[in-house]
């Protein structure tokens, strides 16, 4: 990698040596990336390698802790997205942030409507033009007038393609746009980088799919963990090559579990489907059995947990909890058939912060600290007690505002809430996300107590060597279906990736 | 972010949230010691047995207001048509109490059924309809009145049973609504505190994804919610009937503002999930002894509403700084 050397022709813009931490945890260690005009950089790596972080530095959304930025050998501050704009940087975002109410042409020049200078007064027909000569840029025909609200997700992935268009950028950051898009869309796209490209732009083009990849980019940067670990022009590297520098790690880093023998099926899942989310997923889940789902983001493993338990239920499909089809329109269903949940989203489906930590934690059990019903406080209080103990929580005592507990103790007592209501299915969705490597160990021994005790435990998690080291089985998915079934003892990591990768 | 809490640390971190707790929940016996040795010492008047007795009349239609639309602001909703409820109930527990027709118990459940049904509507709307509470209870305080006004022809109705009106007197030297006041807000905060129920009102207004996360009904519990408080209205409306000798269709306009601002002034929030009826009952008692207070000093009632409204927004402030701290 490139270490202080000077600009070198045709580098328009250049990051060095940045890092960033979020409450302790590195995101970025020194990463560097030299942008050239006139060529496409791919950013590659997997879920949590650091790519939308490294993207929003450079997109001026969030500062980093170290390093600079070089723009045609100068240093600029980016302190703002006005900032990057002001130099010619410009993004097109992971999320989408239409205005749902305002109409097609307006979202594609929100902020940069051409009006009349004396008192703003829009301009509606050149605005109507502008926005019709950005479309036709993208060969998209959409009707102008639409609501964005209207609209479906890939035509408003669309419009904000068509919106970073009009800002006649030297430097386009591109993160994962074609994530929603239709064939057609992405090949429009293509023409379109390859003629910006051909003016001069330098494109950083963030995916996980390899055709892609090999399609358009000319050079390719690979990271993990938060750090770079190599650069290379595309047409040096192959498939495999790069999956192996993408995964790169050891699969040691969590325990393997030892197996236990599996008992009988507790809950069979059978052409489950929501629209736009899964498709068709079967599954068997057995006593005793830790059964691992995995996929890249997006890949609908939190959707088809989120439909077992009733939050958002399926489409269409048939659930059966020992052999008996059961109807799940919501999570009090889905407990009365024994089947437990920790979301995945702790703040916002987990936690209740203005309560203390004791009713945080029997809140789904409640009724069996009552008597008709009141609740027998004693009895509640033993019950928290025994589940901060159980779990080892560390709290100031039972009563203590759930709030200032840190990440991993907050995560515990969810996963207590879930298990003192004594389910027999247990679906744990990415348990050790955003929690320190401490909680983590002991996170991953409970899940594997839960299945000695006979519990069938259903665990989604992005973390490769965290899935295959707990798991009797693998699940892959990719793009709302299940693409593997896999044992874990007998695959790899570039395995898995091969099937998660979409086609 | 708040900091972890390690094992060998517990103390001084405990310290300051207890302590940061206690000044929350006795901030308010402070404010309410403080107005009344004020008031004590600025007159003769106000520490008398018969002004207090007085004052506690006076606090009883609002305290009971308030205790019911504590239920519907801990779950994070709000209802705005208290007032015109408390008409009509009055209206229709009057147009039952003539003499001789009914038993008059009849007419007290009538206002209350009155009160409870335009809750459940509330309810309904909210829950089945998903129409924000602000907007429902806005059209049924439009509502409510227009019924009140159409059930009693627009006059007052008066020739009430007395029967009725002895609701509004003494029992052994305290006055009945005082004491109605009291039993409901021990039931209720009995309920509150003790039950699935009432923690589930909690849980609703804390986090109500995670609420339905943990498998509780989020709809059936809202529906609760405002169904009491239409129920503590309606009676509410019976007995500001009785005190008035009639069923009046103008009365108790903007009744709910009040009520909403002694529940808040007591500590429990606009977004749900914190407070309680001890909070309740201590605002409408500070609200009720400063209105007091103001009277025996002869303040105009003009002054009057401009003290009331700088308190309102003055108690939440200082709460909420509190809070962030």
């Amino acid at each position: 990698m490139q270490r202080d050397r000077p600009t070198t022709d045709g580098a328009v813009f250049e990051a060095r040596h940045i890092s960033k931490a979020f409450a302790g945890v590195q995101a970025l260690v020194d990463v560097s990336l030299t942008l050239r005009s006139g060529a496409v950089h791919a950013l590659m790596g997997e879920n949590g390698a650091g790519k939308s972080t490294l993207m929003r530095v450079l997109g001026g959304l969030l500062r980093a802790d170290s390093g600079e930025i070089l723009l045609g050998g100068r240093p600029i501050l980016l302190r703002s997205p006005q900032d990057a704009s002001r130099h010619g940087i410009a993004m097109i975002h992971q999320e989408l942030l239409p205005v749902p109410d305002m109409t097609v042409a307006e979202n594609i020049l929100l902020g940069r409507e051409p009006a009349s200078r004396l008192v703003g007064w829009i301009d509606r027909r050149a605005m109507q033009r502008e926005a019709r000569r950005l479309l036709d840029l993208l060969e998209a025909d959409l009707p102008l007038q639409w609501k964005m609200r209207r609209l479906s997700v890939a035509q408003m992935q669309t419009v904000e393609i068509a919106k970073t268009l009009g800002q006649d950028a030297r430097v386009l950051i591109m993160d994962e746009p074609t994530a929603a898009i239709s064939q057609r869309e992405v090949d429009a796209l293509f023409r379109v980088i390859a003629t910006l490209r051909d003016r001069g732009v330098a494109i950083v083009y963030i995916t996980h799919k390899m055709d892609e990849v090999f399609r358009i980019a000319d050079t390719i940067t690979v990271l993990r963990d938060g750090s770079h670990v190599g650069t290379c022009p595309a047409g040096e590297i192959d498939r495999q090559a790069l999956i192996a520098l993408m995964v790169g790690r050891s699969v040691d880093d969590a325990a393997v579990r030892p197996r236990a023998c599996r008992g009988k099926v507790v809950l069979t899942v059978r052409g489950l489907s929501r629209a736009g989310a899964f498709q068709d997923v079967d599954f068997e889940l057995r006593r005793g059995e830790v059964l691992g789902i995995t996929g890249l983001m997006g890949a609908g493993r939190t959707e088809l947990l989120s439909a077992v338990f009733g939050l958002v239920p399926a489409d269409a499909g048939e659930i059966c909890v020992a052999g008996q089809p059961v109807r799940i329109r919501r999570p009090a269903d889905a407990m009365r058939h024994g089947i437990g949940m920790v979301t995945e989203d702790r703040q916002g489906f987990g936690l209740i912060h203005t309560m203390p930590v004791k009713h945080n934690m029997t809140l789904a059990a409640l009724g069996g600290y009552c008597r008709g019903p009141f609740i027998r406080h004693a009895q509640e209080t033993a019950a928290a007690e025994a589940g901060i103990a159980a779990l080892g929580i560390k709290t100031a005592g039972a009563r203590q505002a759930v709030g200032e507990l840190s990440g991993g103790n907050q995560q515990k007592v969810v996963l207590a809430r879930s298990l003192l209501a004594d389910p027999s299915i247990v679906l744990l969705d990415e348990p050790t996300r955003g929690i320190d490597i401490g909680a983590k160990a002991e996170v991953h021994a409970l899940i594997a107590r839960l299945a000695e005790e006979g519990k069938a435990v259903v665990l989604v998690s992005s973390e490769l060597p965290e899935a295959l080291a707990l798991s009797d089985r693998l699940l892959v998915m990719r793009q709302g279906t299940v693409a593997a079934e896999l044992d874990p003892s007998h695959t790899t990591q570039e395995e898995v990736l091969r099937y998660a990768m979409p086609r | 972010m708040p900091c972890p809490v390690e094992p060998d640390t517990p103390r001084r971190l405990v310290f300051p949230a207890a302590a940061r707790r206690l000044l929350q929940r006795f901030g308010i016996v402070i404010a309410l010691v403080v107005v009344g040795a004020v008031l004590a010492a600025a007159t003769p008047k106000f520490l008398t047995a018969t002004n207090l007795v007085n004052v506690a009349r006076q606090v009883s239609i609002n305290g009971i207001l308030a205790v019911g639309v504590t239920f519907v602001l801990l779950t994070g909703g709000v209802d705005l048509s208290l007032g015109s409820v408390v008409a009509l109930a009055g209206v229709v527990a009057a147009s039952f109490a003539h003499p001789d027709e009914y038993p008059i118990v009849f007419a007290v459940l009538m206002g209350i059924a009155t009160g409870t049904a335009c809750g459940a509507t509330n309810g309904l709307v909210v829950t089945r309809g998903g129409v924000a509470p602000f907007i429902v209870t806005l059209g049924m305080m439009t509502a409510a009145r227009g019924l009140a006004l159409v059930v009693s022809g627009g006059k007052p109705v008066s020739n009430m049973s007395p029967d009725l009106t002895q609701l509004a007197g003494d029992i052994l030297g305290l006055p009945i609504p005082v004491l109605i006041l009291a039993a409901v807000s021990v039931a209720s905060w009995l309920f509150l505190a003790n039950t699935r129920l009432g923690r589930h009102i909690y849980a609703v207004g804390g986090n109500e994804n995670a609420a339905r996360a943990a498998g509780i009904d989020v709809r059936r519990i809202k529906l609760f919610a405002y169904t009491v408080c239409g129920a503590l209205t309606g009676l509410a409306g019976v007995v500001l009937a009785a005190r008035i000798t009639t069923g009046q269709p103008n009365a108790g306009v903007a009744y709910e503002l009040d009520a909403i601002a002694a529940v808040v002034i007591g500590g429990t929030s606009l977004s749900g999930g914190v407070g309680g009826i001890g909070g309740t009952l201590l605002g409408v008692l500070l609200m009720g002894v400063i209105n007091n207070g103001l009277d025996l000093l002869n303040v105009s009632s003009y002054y009057q509403q401009i003290v009331k409204g700088v308190i309102i927004v003055g108690a939440v402030w200082l709460d909420r700084r509190q809070r962030r701290q």
